[in-house]
């Protein structure tokens, strides 16, 4: 089947609306103190896209410093393994500092230059963003602080080792479940003091607007790539991609520019921790219901009294209890299918493509493989699955031993 | 008229400002936050805050933070406030607002929380992740049942801003005097006693400010330019000694009462 490369836009497609809503999801819900200034970043933002000079800067960037475009990859061993569609990944991991987070963070370190704050500040999960934004910060001489809960400083050290070496300052967060979302609320709160002269540099495709829009679109670029490397390869569209989601922006960059296509179907795999029962996974979208956290209405794990529940993932980068209001807006749609991902599955994947690809894929991405796995081996061999080989997986090696050895005292 | 409107008017007509404290919920017990709000009753404080405790408040500083931590771990559930507030507010004649995210209000539903709010004589309500763009159905909800919705007003809120934010505000406007959280500053900008003459010239309704203030020196700067001074953090930290022990509580209890006093006494003395 043939997709248009240029499609008319659908509805979903010009979406957030004024209001930063994506249907009835999105919008701010944060302090007055923070309004002036995501005022001010959305008139910069929208500025800035039509800038001709600044979109250079960008694709320069983009190009010279990150080295994209990045692959589109045959995995022909794993496809083998599956014995169903091929599978191809799109190689996220072989950006500059491993992940796509650096596609969003050069971005917005030119937002702040451009609006003239002198200081950024940022949370990390698995520490890809946090590293991403210091790579970008120490790129262009701009001080930055990293907020990170102490849970994940203990099992993603290495981006940590990495980010105090490119000139980055640590904020432990020992607050809650000393996690993504802890990290999260401290760096909210740095910026309520320091809103006059700092940037904060979200991660995801969550927060109040336009946070949720500007991550997206910068990581559109995986999408929009992919769109044309299909045409290339194959000459039509993939006929599934996938794509882990925590708050969600790599699928949001990814699936982005396919919503239009609406013959390409996109999944989105949630972190299913270790089971069903809450607390004990950060399936947010799956599990959870819409509701209000980190200042946009969208899915969300809370209780009754809308107090937020503790999650669990191996994965740090997906251990969040909220996701971005563009999924929430998805997923009521019916646009994307989410599915749910546990540990031990994500374990396995990493594993298998491990030995059989060569590739050392990042804890959170090895979601998304688990079960591009199951929809390649839904569909035949004539069709292509494309999955967004978000982050690479160095990272990961101490926690992923320490996991096995873990399993391995429970089993004997 | 609300119960708000009917206290400023008295404190109008009687040249007085009001004091505000406010308390979190549940920190240590429910017990202890019933036992207080009277004792602040007693001493003549105007009206209280009501916190009620969230898992991530994201305007408040690490007093309140971990006052919110404990009454959650504590096990305070919404249900048990409600009724904790309807004993209280039977006996005190000061009104009681809550200061609420609207992530607990969403879940419970608008209707459902301000029913059950004003059931329990709860008069308004403080919510400080909702700016005024997202206000309008729980303001218009709030306006039919006359139940006050406080609105925030910040340094950083630009002045054309602020005027659209009192015109949908109810009760009093909760001035933030600083850029930030909260919590016990020394100083407080040097601009603000400016600022809120600007805003006393744009609107009629009582502006009441707060965000780090908790010292008399404090008082004498916004006394002349504010109708009321709301401390949070100062309070807080000393209910933080509370340990549901009946003697050491009556001791932080005294020690509380002590210090609204001397608010009072600095205010209105």
């Amino acid at each position: 089947m043939t997709s248009h490369f240029l499609p008319e836009p659908s509805p979903d497609a010009s979406l957030p609306d004024e209001k930063g809503r994506f249907g009835e999801f999105g919008g701010r819900f944060v302090p007055e103190t923070l309004i002036a200034a995501l005022d001010q970043l959305e008139t910069e933002y929208y500025q800035s896209r039509k800038d001709p000079a600044f979109q250079a800067e960008l694709d320069v960037l983009l190009r010279d410093f990150v080295g994209r475009p990045s692959p589109l990859y045959f995995a022909k061993r794993l496809t083998e393994h599956c014995g169903g569609a091929q599978i191809w990944f799109k190689r996220e991991d072989l950006n500059h500092t491993g992940a796509h987070k650096i596609n969003s963070t050069l971005g917005q370190a030119l937002l702040t230059i451009r609006m003239g704050k002198k200081r950024v500040i940022a949370e990390t999960g698995a520490g890809q963003h946090g590293v991403a934004t210091a790579t970008a910060c120490a790129h262009f001489g701009i001080p930055c602080v990293i907020y990170m809960g102490e849970e994940d400083i203990r099992r993603q050290q290495p981006n940590v080792q990495s980010m105090k070496m490119l000139g980055a300052e640590i904020c432990p967060v020992t607050t809650g479940s000393r996690t993504l979302r802890d990290a999260v609320n401290q760096a909210m709160r740095d910026w309520m003091s320091s809103v006059a002269d700092t940037h904060y540099i979200l991660g995801s495709v969550v927060g109040p607007h336009p946070f949720p829009l500007i991550v997206r679109d910068y990581q559109a670029v995986i999408g929009r790539e992919t769109i044309r490397q299909s045409q290339e390869r194959f000459g039509r569209l993939p006929d599934a991609v996938v794509a882990c989601v925590g708050g969600g922006s790599n699928a949001a960059g990814m699936f982005y520019p396919f919503v239009a296509e609406t013959d390409v179907p996109l999944v989105g795999v949630e972190a299913g921790g270790e089971s069903d029962q809450p607390g004990r996974h950060a399936s947010s979208l799956t599990f959870g219901k819409p509701g209000v956290l980190h200042g946009s209405f969208s899915y969300v794990l809370q209780d009754e009294d809308g107090q937020t529940d503790d999650v669990h993932s191996a994965s740090a980068g997906l251990d969040y209890p909220g996701v971005g209001p563009e999924h929430s807006h998805w997923k009521s749609t019916g646009r994307v299918e989410y599915r749910s991902c546990r540990d031990d599955e994500a374990l396995a994947a990493f594993d298998l493509v491990a030995r059989n690809e060569g590739i050392l894929s990042a804890l959170e991405t090895s979601h998304a493989i688990a079960k591009g796995m199951e929809v390649a081996k839904e569909r035949g061999k004539d069709e292509v699955v494309v999955i967004c080989l978000s982050g690479r997986g160095d990272k990961d090696a101490g926690e992923i031993q320490r996991l096995k050895n873990e399993a391995a005292a429970r089993r004997s | 008229m609300s119960a708000i409107d009917e206290l400023f008017q008295r404190l109008k007509s009687e040249g007085k400002k009001a004091f505000m404290p406010f308390v979190t919920a549940g920190d240590p017990s429910l017990d202890f936050t019933a036992a207080i709000l009277k004792r602040l009753d007693a001493e003549g404080c105007h009206l209280a805050e009501l916190g009620i405790p969230y898992s991530d408040p994201i305007a408040d500083g690490p007093v309140i933070q971990a006052s919110y931590t404990r009454s959650l771990q504590g096990g305070t559930k919404l249900s048990s406030i409600f009724s904790m507030a309807s004993e209280v507010t039977a006996e005190i004649s000061m009104p009681v607002v809550t200061m609420v995210s609207y992530a607990i209000i969403y879940r419970m539903g608008i209707d459902e929380y301000l029913q059950q709010a004003i059931a329990s004589g709860i008069s308004g309500a403080i919510v400080p992740d909702m700016p005024v763009d997202e206000s309008d159905e729980l303001a218009a909800k709030c306006k039919a049942l006359d139940f006050s919705l406080i609105q925030l007003i910040t340094p950083t809120t630009p002045r054309d801003r602020a005027v659209q934010i009192a015109n949908q505000t109810t009760g009093f406007i909760y001035y933030v005097s600083i850029t930030g959280i909260t919590g016990e500053r020394t100083e407080l900008p040097a601009d603000l006693a400016d600022n809120l003459r600007w805003l006393r010239s744009v609107t009629d309704l009582p502006i009441c400010v707060g965000f780090g203030i908790s010292k008399l020196e404090h008082v004498e700067v916004l006394k002349p330019v504010a109708d009321g001074l709301i401390v949070g953090s100062a309070i807080v930290r000393r209910i933080a000694e509370a340990t549901n022990d009946q003697a050491k509580d009556q001791l932080v209890m005294d020690d509380v009462g002590g210090f609204a006093q001397g608010m009072l006494m600095a205010i209105n003395g």
